[in-house]
């Protein structure tokens, strides 16, 4: 039982989460500098679309590159409206990702072949670390996945470090705050919220690049299925911290993996309520938060 | 390219049918989700809930429709009306409540609630609503009590696009000409001076404005089930809530030009389908517009960040 | 080296229409305290954000031990060793002290390192704080020591302090005074921005004294007496006309304070229990430096206010015109007819009558001299002046009984300034009663005779003086000389 339903389901999660927590890990910096970067969406599609070309190209490698520069490109757009010209950054953000979704659907019928159809991508699949992957139980669910996942428990653990332990990490979060107290203190404000929605864009991208390249092996139009906006509610219920997000990010992945298990196991439960139980436990979250200053006091202006 | 723009425009207004079977039809769910938008945005509400809005909205007006399939017909479709317009304010309720007593900003609980929403309709076409077989995910046909008049024989276009004619109208009364409508607009324009050189109680007029809102994405969805699909899908919206931001947006907020950038939109869609069709172009491109328009707006007008503790002090 | 730590020289520098400096000097000794005075809107904040970096002169240099120097941002004035404590703090209220210490460097964020330098300035200098306290549960007193062991911890040899005072208690106070003298005494500079001449004075070295943007005054405390600093401050202007002023009446009592008094929600009482009578046919003048409690006291008088404790009696309608013209009495994206139906907006039921509410403005308009193409123009079209005038008129068609109006003619020309005061003294005249705030000593001198005094809270009455021209009482109270 255990073999057959745990381990595939924890599997599924860590699967799951993966690309979420990319996104998720990308807006949580963009939101500690105050700024909700709606337009992820749109980075994780032209990650996606920019992976599987760069792919086609290079190979796999070269794909994450192509993944990480395209999240950039609507990333910097985006910047450029909400830091440069100070404009709305909600409607800023669905805009971008309007523009995402437009931009690689269209490329996608008019090139098909650039973006991979009808070529094998180069893909990578689940490597098995040694040692670490005969662990019984762990070494299977969390030590027999691709590249990106062990990327990422590198990656989160840096992130959480840069913003406690690094003056920049520090300045981002003074941006978030108060751009105007974080400028008094000789923070150049713009600067830091320009990169930090810069960053979120590599994370969209690389999102959109590991969809692409380690799990479905092909492009899709409108494969990003929401996740841009997925990784907000992640943040959220992570509590504006890395390993609150990456927390967030599983818990997530776990509740849309169970509605597959549900579905397997053939049980009367209706599974659209596991699809909607983390963003109600976020709701939630918000407002039992209330008079707790947990969100950066500057976000979304 | 001509090939291109000519399919575009017998598609979206080459022909009597093209302008009432397609244009107008797909313009008319976006004339409703574009007043809702454009209201919210009057009030200072960031709505971008509008889709889960509506979604609620076609499953209230669906469930009317479902549950009383015999009555009169104008009894039917008013009631279908009023279901589809209560669900979608309640929809909105819980992001103005949330907002309002708990200073969750609307914008991220509008988006999640969208989601909920997206798993509510995914559970109901598979569960309470769902046809007799319990083979598809989606509910029986409407009862011929339930389903819509055409305007013109032989064309799709249906009482959903007069009624938002009407809508529009009165909201544009309502906002330029009565009391309530004033507090609107002075409320998203100037919190501050609103309740300071006019006492208006700016927190209340802001969540009604929302519930308001949510109505209006309502009645989007009672009309899509009502005058289109004759039953409950899943995929009622194409992102139909997102569109609407380009809408309003386009109209400078105004009902009266959301009737014409509704119809603009809905002419998109109708000739990037043709265009797909006939010509090979993806109708997706047309999102590639949608964007370049409200980058446009972005650039050119003063729709910058507003201080938002103004809009709900 | 130079014996100067700082040098401005001839600054100008224009906001919009306003000129904020007019050729501003200010020169600064190594080893002294600095203390630079004015009045509100002299230019004294806005020369010390030049030298800051923090925005651009239009004209003027700065020098730093006699060598010029050109600050793009806070974060150059920091390098070159200026810091500057702002009136409202700029911390991060979410960050603890050592974080707040921490931020703008490079690098490695050393936590412990960061708390140590807290400690270690603390020790030195006796400004002790937990750096491991968040700043949004410390007293402002201690938010203050924060600021300047910031300072301190970039090695800043010149240290700017924006009304410091204004939020300590006199015990806080004068250890930050010992501590600003131990500070120059070991090599440093301070430059003391306050409006507080008596104890400006008493801890200065030497003083500067801005008055409407320019240095009138450049001298050594030790040489200077109170009243030459004051008049210094409000200037030997031509008396001001006194002849139209109002006297006190005993007419039918419009507005009485009953022990009302106002509290924040931080709990402070920036409005101590006060007792206030204005009559029928009376002008009450308000004078009061920033934050001394006359907002708090307009607010009150004009309904916008509940008091946290005491009574208000009013009038039910009272015209109210606040400081803050395009955020609370106007909505600039708004029609001057909008913007007429705006102060009615709560109160109005049903259909608007656009044809009568267009009426209602175009009386506006010509009773009150407003200058626009027509109502239908947008309020943000017109001059400020004009903006002005129709608030005015506003506010007087809808309450011809009483006014309250908070500073009605700061940024006004000379002619838009007499139309303002006309209005306001038609109130009074005409058997109602009219209470104005002005940081223009002669204004208020010139409309009426009975004058309050707002200092630190509390609400003095100054009788007026047997020479209607004397304005040293008012001055003196203004300034907090007999506090």
């Amino acid at each position: 039982m255990l073999e057959l339903l745990l381990i595939p389901f924890l599997e599924a999660t860590i699967r799951t989460a993966t690309p979420l927590a990319f996104a998720a890990l990308g807006e949580l910096v963009s939101e500690r500098a105050g700024v909700i970067n709606l337009g992820m969406e749109g980075s994780i599609i032209a990650g996606c679309l920019g992976g599987a070309a760069a792919a086609v190209l290079g190979g796999s490698a070269v794909g994450y590159l192509g993944a990480a520069l395209a999240g950039l490109l609507l990333a910097s757009l985006f910047a450029l409206f909400v830091v440069r010209l100070g404009s709305d950054q909600i409607i800023t953000g669905t805009a971008i990702t309007v523009l995402g979704l437009g931009l690689t659907g269209t490329l996608f019928h008019l090139a098909p072949t650039m973006v991979g159809v009808g070529a094998t991508l180069p893909t990578t699949g689940p490597v098995p670390l040694p040692l670490l992957s005969s662990i019984p139980l762990f070494g299977r669910v969390l030590f027999t996945q691709p590249l990106p996942t062990y990327v990422l428990y590198v990656l989160v653990p840096i992130v959480a470090w840069w913003m406690r332990g690094t003056h920049a990490g520090l300045a981002l979060r003074a941006v978030g705050e108060s751009p105007v107290a974080a400028a008094a203190a000789g923070v150049p404000a713009a600067r830091v919220r320009a990169l930090a929605i810069g960053f979120s864009g590599i994370m969209g991208g690389l999102c959109g690049g590991t969809l692409v390249l380690a799990q479905v092996g092909s492009f899709n139009e409108n494969m990003s299925a929401g996740r841009g906006f997925i990784a907000i509610a992640i943040v959220v219920l992570g509590r504006w911290t890395p390993y609150g997000t990456a927390g967030a990010a599983l818990v997530f992945g776990g509740a849309f993996a169970l509605q597959y298990l549900v579905q397997t196991l053939g049980l009367a439960l209706p599974y659209q309520l596991f699809l909607a139980m983390p963003y109600v436990l976020t709701l939630v979250l918000l407002a039992t938060l209330h008079g707790r200053a947990i969100a950066p006091a500057h976000l979304g202006r | 390219m001509t090939e291109v723009l000519l399919a575009f425009w017998d598609g979206a207004f080459g022909s009597v049918y093209a302008v009432l079977s397609a244009t107008l039809v797909r313009a008319t769910p976006l004339l409703f989700v574009g007043l809702a938008v454009a209201l919210a945005f009057r009030a200072g509400v960031l709505n971008i809930g509008a889709e889960g809005q509506l979604i609620v909205g076609a499953i209230g007006a669906s469930a009317v429709a479902l549950a009383i399939p015999a009555w009169p017909r104008p009894v039917v479709i008013v009631l279908m009306l009023v279901a589809g317009a209560v669900a979608g304010g309640l929809w909105a309720g819980i992001a103005a409540v949330l907002r309002r007593r708990f200073h969750v900003l609307e914008v991220i609980s509008t988006l999640m609630l969208n989601f909920v929403a997206a798993a509510l309709i995914g559970w109901v076409v598979r569960g309470p609503l769902q046809e007799p077989t319990r083979v598809y995910p989606m509910s029986e046909s409407f009862s011929a009590a339930a389903r819509w008049p055409f305007l013109v024989p032989g064309q799709r276009l249906h009482l959903g696009f007069v009624l938002g004619l009407v809508t529009a109208a009165v909201l544009w009364y309502v906002l330029q000409h009565t009391a309530a409508g004033f507090r609107v607009r002075a409320v998203g324009a100037g919190a501050r001076a609103a309740a300071s050189a006019g006492a208006v109680p700016v927190a209340r007029v802001a969540s009604r404005a929302f519930l308001a809102s949510g109505m209006l994405a309502g009645l989007a969805g009672a009309s899509e089930v009502g005058g289109v699909t004759w039953a409950l899908y899943e995929g009622i919206s194409p992102g139909y809530g997102y569109t609407a931001i380009a809408v309003a947006l386009l109209a400078r907020l105004d009902p009266r030009w959301v009737i014409v950038t509704a119809i603009g939109f809905g002419a998109l869609e109708a000739g990037g389908a043709a265009m797909q069709r006939s010509a090979g172009v993806p109708a997706v491109a047309v999102q590639i517009v949608t964007a370049a328009v409200l980058l446009s707006v972005l650039a050119l007008s003063r729709w910058r960040a507003r201080d938002r503790d103004e809009a709900s002090a | 080296m130079s014996a100067s730590a700082l040098a401005l020289t001839d600054i100008h520098k224009t906001f919009g229409d306003t000129r904020a400096l007019d050729g501003a000097s200010c020169t600064i000794r190594r080893g002294s305290i600095h203390a630079l005075l004015g009045e509100n809107g002299a230019g004294k904040t806005t020369l010390m954000r030049i030298a800051f970096g923090m925005i651009a002169a239009d004209q003027g240099q700065i020098t730093r031990h006699g060598a010029p120097v050109h600050f793009r941002s806070e974060r150059e004035s920091i390098a070159a060793g200026i810091g500057m404590v702002h009136q409202h703090f700029m911390l991060i209220p979410a960050f603890t002290v050592a974080e707040n210490i921490a931020l703008g460097g490079r690098g490695r964020l050393d936590a412990v390192a960061a708390a140590e330098t807290v400690r270690r300035i603390g020790a030195a200098t006796g400004l002790a704080i937990d750096p491991q306290a968040r700043i949004a549960d410390l007293p402002v007193g201690a938010q203050q020591r924060t600021e300047i062991v910031r300072a301190l911890a970039h090695d800043a040899d010149v240290l700017i302090l924006d009304e410091p005072t204004a939020v300590l208690t006199p015990t806080e106070s004068d250890e930050l005074y010992r501590w600003m003298r131990r500070f120059a005494d070991g090599g440093g500079a301070v430059v003391l921005i306050t409006h507080r001449v008596r104890e400006a004075l008493a801890v200065a070295d030497d003083v500067t004294v801005l008055r409407r943007g320019r240095s009138v005054l450049q001298g050594v405390a030790k040489s200077l007496t109170e009243d030459a600093a004051v008049t210094a401050i409000v200037g030997d202007r031509l008396a001001p006309d006194v002849s139209a002023a109002l006297m006190p009446t005993d007419g039918e009592v419009l507005f009485a304070l009953e022990a009302a008094a106002v509290r924040d929600a931080d709990g402070r009482q920036r409005l101590r229990p006060t007792q206030l009578l204005v009559r029928s046919g009376e002008i009450l003048g308000v004078l009061g430096v920033e934050g001394s409690g006359q907002r708090e006291l307009l607010r009150l008088l004009a309904g916008r206010l509940a008091p946290s404790e005491g009574r208000v009696q009013r009038p039910d309608v009272v015209g109210f015109v606040p400081e803050d013209r395009l955020h609370d009495a106007v909505i600039p994206a708004f029609s001057l007819t909008e913007n007429t139906t705006l102060a009615e907006a709560g109160a109005l039921r049903g259909r608007v009558d656009w044809s009568r509410e267009t009426v209602r403005a175009q009386t506006i308009v010509s009773d009150h001299d407003v200058r626009a193409s027509g109502v239908q123009a947008t309020m943000r079209s017109l001059s400020g002046g004009n903006q002005q005038r129709f608030v005015v008129g506003r506010e007087r068609q809808r309450s011809p009984r009483a006014l309250v109006a908070e500073n009605p003619t700061r940024g006004l020309d000379v002619r838009a300034t007499a139309r303002v005061l006309e209005t306001i003294r038609a109130v009074a005249l005409a058997g109602g009663a009219a209470v104005v705030y002005s940081t223009d000593l002669d204004e208020i001198l010139s409309l009426t005779r009975r004058v309050v005094v707002c200092f630190d809270g509390f609400v003095r009455e100054v009788s007026a003086p047997a020479d209607a021209e004397d304005r040293t009482p008012y001055a003196r109270a203004l300034v907090g000389a007999d506090a």
